[in-house]
């Protein structure tokens, strides 16, 4: 008889990989459910042989109540942000302009997109590139490549406000574009790199080798086969990462208060200042003017980033089942 | 003809990438320059260990020291640690080895999403629910080093559960039915064999939650009162190195903004130095 520590999560332990552990697919749930049932007696009959003391009763209560705890914490932090703030959203925070009446979000959050779209269009294509030579062009012991990872290692560690003070005296004064658009993108777009390529590295990694060495027999070379095969496969995974990116970006204020401005119109070109949702909202926060709009734009911020990270998430146990399904 | 066309095609790609690969360490290149050219004088001229060691920072009067910050930094980031490495590692054990599957299915995006969310809204959150509540509670202001350890221990409870309980996952089974067959309770097995066993992974998290800790700014800046002094009291108010460069750039010139540059390079050398020794870790938790 196999030994599986507790009866109830069984299913998990049968499982062989515990980084799959998200995404209990329906036929591994079907075949666990009839060992599940056989586990569940052996485990009964173990819990009556041996012997919990005291001790052991209050080690199993100490992890439940801290779980307990966690998830009292989140509930309670996104509850109240929208019981405080869905019945203040009305239809002029969406005004297309900004004034101090109607404290719109309308131009801060088409700065968003603006500025989304604009950090990915530099990210998005140095980060796969990086990734793709990573994976499938660097040799094993380059020194390079052992370079690039300190170097992206340490990007992902460096704080967002180092970012934005680089972005300062880099972008913004050095480069002449003042506080920008431009400037904003390009700080968010080197702070995002490290996430695009180790996500694309891995995903492109997942790849299985038979698919590489099917694409090379029938005598494609090796950027044929990484635009045909690789990166149609691995696309689910790379867009993943793009999109949890995405969600950094949205979410992100300290790099951008000193690169891209707090100006509340809508930038009319690549240099002028502008300022995202999140920005907006610290400015609200910290003015303390308006606490019903902004607890409204809290909301709105919230909302925006949870469904940005859920179709990131949903994209990447897409991704697994389907490596797993090969 | 056509063989060396393709050839060609194949070069010029493999340099695309290799250039794209390489603009990572030109990035990190480029910042440690630039933080070294505008913030080097400044810890220069008033001396690295006086810029560090002296707790009088008056920009009207060109005084420059940061120590009083350094201290307020590493307060806040040793409250979060104190509330959030408890409870993280614990729901981290919970949910490597105590939940049901179902309960997994649910805490776990759960706490992703903990991860997502914005540290402005982290910060929005603190002041209006934490700072009153810490001033209904003890009758203060509110705002200071508790509040801000309060807030970043629940910023930093994704990191810490996240790699925890991936270090736990990694466990060889064999050292658990090893420890059942001796006898031992299912509990006694989860903390006197497989949390010693992932101790270096537990340790990462930590460090990494450091990290995300003293490079926190905005959600900060709102809740810790700012003022420019050594800690006083767990209820009351510090400024952080984060807090100081956001606070202050916005207005300082000349000498003052190369010491608000020198303050986020001190602030770098310290997230250099975690990352240092998470990568260690790390190499040492890979054998």
């Amino acid at each position: 008889m196999r030994l599986i520590h507790d009866g109830a999560s069984g299913p998990t332990a049968l499982k062989p990989a515990p980084a799959t552990a998200g995404a209990a697919t329906t036929a591994g749930a079907a075949g666990a459910a009839a060992a599940g049932a056989a586990v569940r007696r052996t485990a009964r009959v173990r819990r009556r042989a041996t012997h919990r003391s005291v001790r052991d009763h209050i080690l199993h209560a100490l992890p439940c109540l801290a779980a307990l705890l966690t998830a009292a914490l989140i509930g309670f932090l996104i509850i109240y942000i929208l019981v405080m703030g869905i019945p203040h959203i009305s239809p002029d925070l969406f005004s297309i302009t900004y004034n101090s009446v109607n404290v719109s979000l309308m131009p801060a959050l088409i700065n968003t997109v603006l500025m989304t779209l604009l950090a990915l269009a530099f990210a998005v294509p140095i980060g796969l590139g990086g990734a793709i030579f990573l994976a499938e062009y660097a040799r094993r012991g380059n020194r390079l490549v052992g370079l690039i990872r300190i170097a992206a290692d340490t990007l992902a560690g460096v704080p967002s406000i180092v970012y934005g003070l680089f972005g300062l005296l880099f972008f913004v004064t050095m480069l002449g574009w003042r506080m920008s658009l431009l400037a904003g993108a390009c700080t968010l777009a080197i702070m995002i790199l490290p996430l695009i390529i180790s996500t694309a590295e891995e995903a492109l990694r997942a790849v299985p080798d038979a698919w590489r060495e099917g694409s090379f027999g029938l005598g494609a070379g090796r950027l044929r086969t990484v635009g045909r095969i690789l990166l149609p496969s691995a696309l689910p995974g790379i867009l993943a990462g793009v999109i949890l990116g995405i969600g950094r970006i949205v979410g992100e204020s300290a790099a951008l208060i000193y690169t891209a401005g707090t100006a509340t119109s809508l930038p009319t070109s690549l240099f002028d200042s502008t300022r995202t949702l999140s920005v907006h909202m610290y400015v609200l926060a910290s003015e303390g003017l308006h606490l019903e709009k902004t607890y409204a734009t809290a909301v709105v911020l919230l909302l925006l980033v949870l469904l940005i990270n859920t179709a990131s998430v949903v994209l990447a146990r897409r991704l697994s089942r389907k490596v797993r399904n090969v | 003809m056509q063989k060396s066309a393709g050839a060609l095609r194949e070069r010029l790609a493999f340099i695309a990438f290799a250039t794209a690969a390489t603009l990572c360490v030109v990035a990190v290149l480029l910042i440690c320059a630039f933080l070294l050219i505008n913030g080097l004088p400044t810890l220069l001229r008033e001396g690295p260990f006086a810029f560090i060691g002296n707790t009088t920072w008056q920009p009207a009067t060109d005084t420059y020291g940061i120590f009083s910050m350094v201290v307020g930094s590493l307060y806040v980031t040793a409250g979060a640690l104190v509330l959030g490495v408890p409870l993280g590692l614990l729901t981290a054990i919970y949910l490597s080895r105590f939940a049901k599957a179902r309960t997994k299915r649910l805490l776990q995006p759960a706490v992703e999403l903990l991860a997502g969310i914005p540290s402005v809204v982290y910060g929005f959150f603190g002041l209006v629910v934490i700072v009153p509540l810490i001033r209904q509670l003890f009758k203060v202001q509110g705002m200071g080093i508790l509040a801000a350890s309060i807030v970043l221990g629940i910023m930093i409870l994704p990191t810490i559960i996240a790699v925890s309980k991936a270090a736990l996952d990694a466990v060889p089974s064999s050292y658990y039915e090893g420890a059942l067959a001796l006898g031992a309770s299912h509990e006694r097995c989860v903390f006197s064999i497989i949390v010693p066993a992932a101790l270096s992974g537990v340790v990462a998290s930590v460090i990494l939650g450091v990290g995300r800790a003293i490079g926190e700014t905005m959600a900060v800046v709102m809740v810790v009162g700012n003022q420019v002094r050594m800690p006083v009291g767990i209820f009351e108010g510090v400024r952080t190195m984060t807090a100081n460069i956001v606070l202050e750039m916005g207005y300082a010139a000349d000498l003052h903004r190369q010491a608000l540059i020198a303050t986020a390079l001190v602030l770098l050398i310290f997230i250099l130095v975690i990352n240092l020794l998470f990568s260690l870790l790390r190499k040492k938790a890979r054998g």
